[in-house]
């Protein structure tokens, strides 16, 4: 086994036990923004969708690149958008008590 | 390493950081936000980097940028005008989508490099199998997610599709993985074992979705999120690059957690669900005569708006029908009408409510339901005791009493104590069984009443009906 496979054999268990360990205990209440999150953040693959691009060098190549680049486009940028949405709405300022509260000072 | 090399390594290595501790701080309500946001910052960081890394090797041609470009282009105004737009009812099927690009853009590198690389050559099993893992897994969940997708947003239908033979046509589609992975090893210098792998993917991501009912789609969806994070490891593995590892073996490794935790707390197993024909999916409407129990009490809108109009303490516990239904904007103002008649008002919500866990608060929040209000099961159960009036809104399972007992297809799942309440009312549209395919001795319990309608149109009229007794 080369030097490099084996750096990146290691690389990959030590991060699917890191992921094991992170994930280990999460609240149900914030299962799907995680899980969209978890999606955004494998949208790394669209460093892949560089790296191919850089090679491609006929129409077949350049077909396979700009697929990748625009599917992990969609992944990366669609999933962190909408994690973020959602848990936008978990801190939301309760507005009306505070409106009410400073109507009645006045 | 040259120069370069060693900070685009550096700046890698940083990135992933961001990524595990953003994940980590998404694990609280308070910090989820900024963790999300870290970790969109290390996406960031490295993408600017391999941005100046291809800048650097100079390989790239004129054509190689302008389809980079235009596919990132197009891809992050459909990924984010859909992310903005899409309704929070359907956002289960929309990270499905996001999963099957991602699944998609995996397989498309492994094709790539595999085709770049075989012409000719004998290749490394360094290079090969990780190049087909690749393949495969990115294949399956492209397939897959797709599908899944479709039985979300009710495009292919959420019942179990079985036909005769699929189950051949599995064993088929195995085996010319296989097949193709043996090939693809052994003799790697044509394309049609790699476009042999690809296609069967395809095949067995479609068949191993199809069977599986709508409800325990959102277990699927986990899975396949889990199985693209391995995809993009061995992306990494081909391409060379470690934070393709690292954050796809992250994902991998964390979306297996996920999935195992939204299987348990709906007490079924992985491969149960993977194996399909449970039950007879979510909503059987067949046979609804032996279905019903004897002593049901039926009751009205007018009757429950009374009840509640009378009540100090009321629990709202909702569940997928509410989901399916989208009511959540009507519970929401049948709850702020009770509140400001000084009636205390909370939700009960089970892990598992709605589409997937954590759905029916991100629901709820969108309709601005104080976070303080949605009671987690532990919380809820210790308030069914003093709860005049328990108001359950299309759910069933997660109520069930005999999962208390043994011996039943939901033993042992955990449930919210709904029959300790005072009283109950069921509004459903049928009395058909949940998806689990149990009767549900709650709802001819004594202090139980049926209201059988659609959630939203059901409560619409009670929200007329309790403002009459509130004036």
């Amino acid at each position: 086994m080369s030097q490099e496979l084996y750096t990146n054999l290691a690389i990959f268990v030590l991060s699917l036990l890191v992921g094991f360990e992170v994930m280990s205990k999460i609240p149900s209440t914030l299962q799907t923004p995680m899980m969209s999150g978890a999606n955004a953040i494998h949208g790394v693959v669209v460093v892949g969708a560089f790296v191919i691009a850089a090679e491609a060098s006929n129409w077949y190549f350049y077909v396979l690149a700009f697929l990748a680049a625009f599917f992990a486009a969609v992944n990366v940028a669609g999933g962190y958008t909408v994690t973020d949405r959602m848990l936008g709405m978990f801190n939301r300022p309760k507005k009306q008590p505070n409106s009410a509260d400073k109507g009645g000072n006045k | 390493m040259s120069m370069l090399k060693t900070i685009a390594s550096l700046i890698y290595l940083l990135s992933a950081v961001c990524y595990v501790i953003g994940v980590h701080m998404m694990r609280s309500p308070k910090t989820a936000r900024k963790g999300n946001l870290l970790s969109g910052l290390g996406m960031a960081m490295a993408v600017v980097m391999i941005l100046v890394e291809i800048i650097a090797k100079g390989t790239i041609t004129t054509i190689g940028w302008a389809v980079l470009f235009a596919g990132l282009l197009i891809g992050i105004l459909y990924g984010v005008i859909k992310a903005r737009k899409v309704p929070m009812t359907d956002v289960p099927q929309l990270v499905s989508l996001f999963n099957a690009v991602g699944g998609g853009a995996a397989a498309t590198i492994g094709i790539f490099d595999y085709t770049n690389e075989a012409v000719g050559t004998s290749l490394s099993l360094a290079f090969s199998i990780p190049v087909l893992l690749d393949i495969i897994i990115g294949g399956i969940t492209f397939s897959g997610s797709l599908i899944a997708t479709g039985k979300l947003s009710g495009h292919v239908s959420g019942k179990p599709i079985a036909f005769p033979g699929d189950k051949l046509l599995n064993g088929i589609a195995v085996f010319a993985i296989i097949i193709a992975g043996v090939w693809m090893i052994g003799f790697p210098s044509a394309y049609w074992p790699m476009i042999l792998a690809l296609c069967a993917s395809l095949i067995f991501g479609l068949l191993m979705t199809l069977p599986i009912g709508g409800a325990d789609m959102p277990v699927v969806v986990s899975l396949l999120n889990a199985f693209t994070g391995l995809a993009v490891a061995f992306a990494g593995f081909v391409i060379d690059n470690q934070v393709l590892i690292i954050a796809g073996a992250l994902v991998g490794a964390a979306g297996t957690i996920l999935t195992l935790q939204m299987a348990e707390a709906m007490n079924r197993s992985v491969a149960n669900i993977i194996a399909g024909g449970f039950g007879g999916g979510e909503s059987s409407t067949g046979g609804a005569g032996d279905d019903v129990p004897v002593n049901v009490k039926k009751t009205s809108p007018d009757d429950v708006g009374m009840q509640l109009a009378y009540a100090h303490n009321v629990m709202i516990v909702p569940g997928y029908g509410l989901a399916a239904a989208q009511a959540q904007h009507e519970v929401a103002e049948l709850a702020k009408l009770l509140t400001d008649a000084d009636i205390n008002v909370n939700y009960a919500i089970h892990p598992v409510a709605g589409r997937m866990p954590g759905h029916m608060n991100v629901l709820l929040a969108d309709v601005n339901v104080p976070y303080d209000q949605m009671k987690q099961l532990d919380e809820a159960n210790s308030m069914f005791e003093n709860t005049d009036i328990s108001l359950v809104i299309g759910a069933n399972d997660v109520t069930n009493p005999l999962a208390r007992e043994k011996g039943n297809a939901i033993s042992g799942m955990p449930i919210l104590d709904v029959d300790k309440s005072k009283s109950v009312v069921v509004i459903k549209r049928s009395m058909s069984t949940g998806y689990a395919g149990v009767q549900n001795p709650l709802f001819s319990e004594d202090q139980t009443s049926m209201m059988f309608a659609d959630a939203k149109k059901g409560l619409q009229e009670i929200i007329a009906a309790t403002k009459g007794y509130l004036e």
